[in-house]
């Protein structure tokens, strides 16, 4: 894999940007601007019960106001409350995705940069955590330590960093060979300038493709999280936690379970387009098609 | 070879260790255990109880020896809540998840590998992309939403299948479904990949300058070499499966060890819990040790270069 990936090929081949890529790139910003401005998109407060509006389907009406897409077990407004759970979602998953980058890509740069004893023990613990699977580890780490947004994200953060720390790891080491890293390791660079200023950004490529493959995963697990009660506690809306409310309602009202469901669906296929996408520009051995 | 099998079991054991080590220290992170097994209205009398009798108050390398000890008799602690051996709770359900995910198993295997050939086969065609557009659809549904989906069209409106339990066969049709649904969107992509690489290399285009077809070409030397990634996913996927079953288990109030581990989370049953993530990690490195092994059997290449 040659180091110039990135910024060359990129330019070369943005040009060329599949019809189904930019339409779920459009999708994505949608979603993220609905989220960001769902307090002013929302038409209802998301925790507003109203009891005789209790699981009605999408476009009941009730004084006047319009429920466009139903109401949950409370009577509150599904639209709202998926609009508001659509912040729980993006912002857990990019804060963890965040810290796992940064503490993933710290270890995988020092281990690869360190080499000896450094390399050995970062790499065992990448090697065990990862013989645990993610969500188990999740699961247990948020039942012992209790609900709630900041917890939610330090544990998914904490649990998925071994993923970065191998390619940094790897790529780290095919970089620190090369002239220039060499010159100005010789010019008298200390190890954190050499890391930040010439390793990174020349290994930033392939983890611009683990960072978006982790970014669907993260969603996922925050809803399965959420889903088992573990995650985002109630009132607030998350979209895990409603569609577990709309499981025991699903002979009743499918609605409460296909609004968020849908929304997740949306997103999560986004990211995954975007990603492999990605992937096939940065990654030459997979863009053999 | 046996170099290599002991090497790999050491590892292995490292691995095992180091997941020991790793729960014993998230069951610490809230500072005091004791509080993990405890009603939430405990009296302070019956938590200073319970912390000396589980010996939560000695110093915490004690009970990290301590706690090694007892797994390496098979003792994991008795279950709080029901005054039993947390190990005997969790293998009362064990057979039902081993169902489960060997439900799954066969639907990931059976539908996304004859996918991910097909896919690598006939590139550019119609049934390229309707099968890609449904692995990356796999990929991005969670599985308790294709869960209650399924629940939705099959169990409610069609009536067809049973919506929970585990009585009949029929019960595990659904659950099976969602939660291989994931690990087949994976096999697919594998294959798929697997089958490109080797269909670039030397001996493919010999064989159809021999003029074997393609089809000839795939099924009697290209999907023997390809099969060593395919069967390290396998592996892979079976730990994989084990943890989504937490999940699904819920979804279908399927009793296995995933609906066990969230009930005990309930009623505060945490040794319950440990026993059953150490349980699954357990399987997952003993699967990936498994898987390298079988690896070196199939292709002998690797042997030379270690």
């Amino acid at each position: 894999m040659s180091v110039m990936t990135s910024a060359h090929i990129v330019r070369q081949r943005l040009r060329r940007v599949p019809l189904s890529v930019i339409v779920v790139s459009i999708i994505l910003a949608v979603i993220v601007l609905l989220a960001v401005f769902a307090p002013l998109v929302a038409p209802f407060d998301p925790n507003k019960q109203t009891l005789l509006a209790r699981l009605k389907e999408p476009g009941f009406s009730y004084r006047g106001m319009t429920y466009w897409l139903g109401t949950d077990d409370l009577g509150r407004d599904l639209l709202s409350r998926t609009l508001y759970g659509a912040r729980v979602s993006l912002g857990v998953a990019c804060l963890s995705v965040v810290v796992s980058t940064i503490v993933g890509v710290s270890l995988g740069m020092v281990a690869g940069w360190f080499r000896g004893w450094t390399e050995t023990i970062i790499m065992r613990l990448v090697d065990i955590m990862m013989s645990i699977p993610a969500i188990l580890l999740a699961v247990l780490t948020v039942a012992v330590l209790g609900p709630g947004f900041m917890k939610l994200v330090l544990v998914l953060g904490l649990t998925r960093w071994p993923r970065y720390t191998r390619i940094a790891y790897a790529q780290t080491l095919q970089v620190s060979n090369l002239p220039f890293i060499k010159a100005s390791e010789l010019a008298g660079a200390g190890a954190i300038r050499i890391l930040l200023h010439h390793v990174l950004p020349n290994i930033a490529g392939p983890i611009l493709i683990v960072v978006t493959a982790e970014f669907g995963l993260m969603i996922l697990m925050e809803s399965g999280l959420s889903f088992l009660g573990l995650g985002i506690q109630p009132p607030s809306a998350s979209w895990g936690s409603i569609m577990s409310t709309g499981r025991q309602y699903i002979e009743r009202a499918w609605w409460i379970v296909a609004v968020p469901g849908f929304g997740l669906f949306l997103l999560v296929f986004s990211v995954n387009v975007l990603g492999d996408w990605l992937r096939d520009q940065l990654d030459p051995r997979s863009r053999s098609r | 070879m046996i170099n290599y099998a002991v090497q790999r079991f050491i590892q292995a054991i490292i691995a095992i260790v180091g997941v020991l080590t790793i729960v014993f220290v998230v069951m610490h992170l809230s500072g005091d255990p004791t509080l993990l097994l405890v009603p939430q209205d405990a009296s302070a009398e019956m938590i200073a109880e319970l912390r000396s009798q589980l010996g939560f108050d000695r110093p915490i390398y004690v009970q990290y020896l301590d706690y090694i000890y007892g797994l390496t008799h098979l003792d994991f602690g008795m279950s709080v809540v029901q005054r039993v051996p947390a190990l005997d709770i969790v293998a009362s359900r064990l057979p039902y998840t081993i169902q489960l995910a060997a439900g799954a198993l066969l639907v990931a295997i059976g539908v996304g590998i004859p996918a991910g050939i097909i896919m690598a086969t006939m590139r550019g065609s119609v049934i390229e992309r309707i099968l890609t557009a449904i692995v990356v659809t796999g990929q991005s549904v969670p599985t308790f939403l294709s869960g209650i989906l399924l629940i939705f069209v099959f169990g409610v409106t069609l009536r067809w299948l049973p919506t929970s339990g585990a009585g009949e066969l029929s019960a595990m049709i659904m659950p099976s479904i969602a939660l291989g649904a994931l690990s087949m969107s994976t096999f697919a992509r594998m294959t798929r990949i697997a089958i490109i690489d080797e269909l670039s290399k030397d001996y493919v285009r010999a064989g159809r300058a021999r003029g074997l077809s393609l089809g000839q070409v795939v099924f009697r030397h290209v999907l023997r070499n390809a099969s060593i990634p395919v069967i390290t996913i396998a592996a892979l996927e079976i730990g994989n499966l084990l943890a989504g079953a937490v999940i699904i288990e819920t979804v279908f109030a399927w009793p296995g060890i995933g609906q066990l581990a969230i009930q005990s989370i309930q009623s505060r049953d945490f040794l319950v819990v440990q026993v059953i993530v150490l349980l699954i990690s357990f399987v997952y490195v003993l699967t990936s040790v498994l898987a390298d092994l079988v690896y070196v059997f199939v292709d002998p290449r690797i042997r030379l270069v270690r």
